[in-house]
């Protein structure tokens, strides 16, 4: 087993052929590869062959088992393509595509970011981990070391040694040794043995970001158990102590990640990518204005708590994602007195009671302000937004629900359907739900084609509401035909 | 290679014929049964049929404790379970209690070991529900693959360092790898009498080539083999634990 860590370039492999040595690491080594036997992938190859002997840790080989038994299992483009894995017993390897991007560790060399930097690539890493989540995987090691840009600024998480996925046996939940994550990344809670919460990664995410927006790890880089446990009860110092220049919100959205106990957490990445790529909906708290650490009685307080919380609670990712839902509702405000309206409200109504920690985005999608109407073309736009912006907040207001849960956004389009479609997917939305068309509706044809193709095209589940008291009897009916 | 691993069939007629043919339609070629042929459902002279028929054709059958008890004294059983022996016994051909009485205890073949409730001991029938069960059970069977029933829950069992056992809660449909450098003890689930409150039939398929286990769940008429209970007489409560699957 031990020659294949010193792979010459030309080896071959169970059908793959070297290429050159990328990277000696402690636990594995990366070797390009191409493939001589079999069909080609079409992209470039990475193949990651672990270190064992004697002297490696045995959670290195656990680690390579639990990535080779995972990474097969996750799709999407937050994730390198699995392509092989060979024999543990035999030849231990995995190859798998070979990313190109930049790591996000090189670009943390240059933090603190621009405020829109942070934003945009904490919204992506946030889009990933959630990305994964929904496959009932948790990384575990979320950190930049682990994070690759694409060039078009997707995130792409890498290394799932330390991974848990609740379809699967985890070979590292009963490592009495602390075994998982990396020391300033790692969450209180699995510091404590924790091998099942989705939260773990938001804590992680929280650390990237604060690490983006500041330069700085919140928590520094301990180097022994000891250490680490004191994020247990302690808050960092808040970002804004580091760089004056983050706005509040965004100290806000940091520290919320960073909470020690996990229910104060955002319960969802989506969440998380939710807030930064909309800044004026992010509820402030304390947090957004704190300028020390907490005080003395406070962080006792926390220690004191945290005695008590050994035994974190196991969360399946995706019942976690189910109960933090974001559902989109596409309001027509361009006919404020459709009859719709009220079903939708209504249908609204039943899922805020439901009493989960959703997020409800309410959108209208106009056509585009034309071109050469009276004023200039910023004028009419930015008029027109306010319009319809004003006719989403009177549609949501009869609803109170609170602020921080709800965002209104007027998007000018000329293909609506188009439009709701993507804005649904970049914003990680897990329900649309949308007006019926009525068959009599002249006057709204668009419409009719908006509900049909989102409900043909969407990434994710759509509710269609109807006006319940119209049976289709009724619209049958001649005397509905008359207008 | 798929193997249908099938346990605690409890004389359901309607659960091992359902999930058969579920087995077959995922490409199973060849069948276990890991032993609780009879007991507790109205039809064990069907169940029997049906199976004495695989093993002709050279499917593995092990024994259980509902099975010894048609014609051994010494197993313990409930009144309720004991109500379904002395019924079997009055229903039961010579030739399928011969059946039953030629069963073996333990088979053991390439990497798999198929009991019905413990490798250790298999005798005592003994059951692996907890981590030090399953340790000992594996220990005995010296095999990768130790296939079980008798505690009527899915669950697998797997060594992730040294002979300690962990447990693992498996989710129905989705193949689990289960690599032979390691020890894992499959518990496959009842096929007759579920417990977990859920009364669909419960199975499990190892595939020898991916070297993974995919534990079944199959929606069959559960009230068709309640209403078979009550019509030949056996306690209600026996009915109701196949309705509501506990």
């Amino acid at each position: 087993m031990s020659s294949l860590e010193s792979l010459a370039p030309g080896s071959e492999i169970d059908g793959f052929r070297v290429i050159n040595r990328l990277h000696i690491g402690g636990t594995a080594h990366l070797f390009s590869v191409e493939v001589i036997k079999g069909p080609d992938p079409g992209f470039p190859l990475v193949m990651k062959v672990p270190r064992v002997g004697h002297d490696q840790p045995t959670e290195s080989i656990l680690g390579f088992e639990t990535e080779a038994m995972i990474l097969p299992a996750l799709k999407g483009a937050h994730v390198p393509r699995f392509v092989a894995a060979g024999d543990l017993a035999r030849v231990p390897y995995l190859t798998m595509e070979w990313l190109q991007g930049t790591g996000l560790a090189a670009i943390a060399t240059t933090a603190p970011l621009p405020e829109a930097r942070v934003l945009k690539l904490g919204a992506s890493v946030a889009d990933a981990v959630h990305a994964l989540h929904q496959q009932n995987t948790i990384h575990h090691d979320l950190k930049p070391d682990n994070i690759i840009i694409r060039e078009d600024e997707t995130a792409v998480l890498l290394d799932f040694g330390f991974a848990h996925h609740a379809h699967f046996p985890d070979f590292l939940a009963e490592e009495k040794r602390f075994a998982s994550g990396s020391a300033p990344y790692v969450s209180p809670e699995q510091l404590t043995g924790s091998r099942a919460d989705p939260r773990s990664d938001i804590f992680a995410l929280g650390v990237v970001l604060y690490e983006l927006a500041t330069g700085k790890l919140p928590f520094g880089v301990p180097d022994t158990l000891n250490a680490m446990k004191n994020r247990l009860w302690a808050s960092p110092a808040p970002p804004r102590t580091r760089v004056p220049s983050i706005p509040p919100w965004l100290q806000e959205v940091i520290l919320r990640c960073l909470e020690p106990d996990p229910a104060a957490r955002y319960q969802s990445a989506a969440h998380v990518a939710l807030d930064l790529r909309n800044p004026e909906q992010v509820l402030l708290t304390a947090r957004a204005n704190r300028t020390e650490r907490a005080g003395f009685m406070t962080q006792f307080g926390l220690w004191w708590r945290s005695r008590g919380e050994r035994h974190a609670l196991n969360r399946n990712p995706q019942v976690l994602i189910s109960e933090s839902p974001v559902i989109m509702v596409a309001v027509d405000t361009s006919h404020p007195d459709d009859e719709r309206h009220q079903a939708l409200q209504w249908t609204a109504r039943q899922m805020a009671s439901l009493n989960l920690e959703f997020r409800l985005i309410c959108v209208s999608a106009i056509r585009a302000a034309s071109i050469g109407e009276s004023g200039g073309v910023a004028d009419t736009s930015s008029g027109l937004q306010l319009v319809h912006k004003v006719r989403l907040r009177n549609w949501i207001e009869p609803l109170r629900l609170p602020a921080h849960r709800v965002s209104l956004h007027v998007l000018e389009s000329g293909d609506p359907a188009a439009t709701l479609l993507e804005f649904a997917k970049s914003n990680n939305v897990d329900l649309i739900v949308l007006g019926a068309p009525a068959p009599n509706e002249t006057s709204l044809a668009w419409w009719r084609s908006v509900a049909s193709t989102v409900t043909a095209n969407a990434h994710c589940s759509v509710h269609v509401v109807r006006v319940p008291s119209r049976s289709r009897e009724d619209w049958n009916r001649p005397d509905n035909f008359a207008a | 290679m798929q193997i249908a691993l099938l346990s605690d069939i409890h004389a359901n007629v309607q659960a091992l014929q359902s999930c058969l043919d579920d087995a077959r339609t995922k490409g199973a070629t060849r069948f276990v049964f890991l032993g609780d042929l009879v007991g507790y459902g109205a039809d064990p002279g069907g169940v029997i049929d049906v199976i004495a028929q695989y093993v002709a054709e050279g499917a593995i059958a092990v024994r259980g404790n509902h099975d010894e008890a048609i014609y051994g004294s010494s197993i313990y059983m409930n009144d309720m379970a004991m109500s379904a022996i002395n019924y079997a016994k009055r229903v039961l051909a010579p030739a399928q209690i011969t059946f039953l009485q030629n069963l073996p205890m333990i088979v053991r073949e390439d990497t798999c070991c198929f009991v019905h409730a413990s490798a250790a001991s298999p005798e005592k029938y003994s059951y692996v529900d907890s981590p030090t069960a399953a340790e000992r059970c594996a220990g005995a069977s010296e095999l990768p693959h130790t296939f079980c029933g008798h505690v009527h829950e899915q669950r697998l069992y797997f060594a992730a360092r040294g002979p300690r056992m962990t447990v693992f809660r498996p989710t129905p449909g989705v193949a689990v790898p289960v690599p032979a450098h390691r020890r894992w003890v499959a518990l496959v689930g009842s096929v007759g009498q579920p417990r977990d409150h859920n009364p669909k039939a419960a199975y499990a398929i190892f595939d020898t080539e991916q070297v993974s286990i995919t534990f079944c769940r199959v929606p069959y008429d559960h009230h068709a083999a309640a209403a078979r209970i009550r019509e030949v007489g056996l306690p209600e409560s026996i009915a109701y634990r196949v309705e509501s699957g506990i």
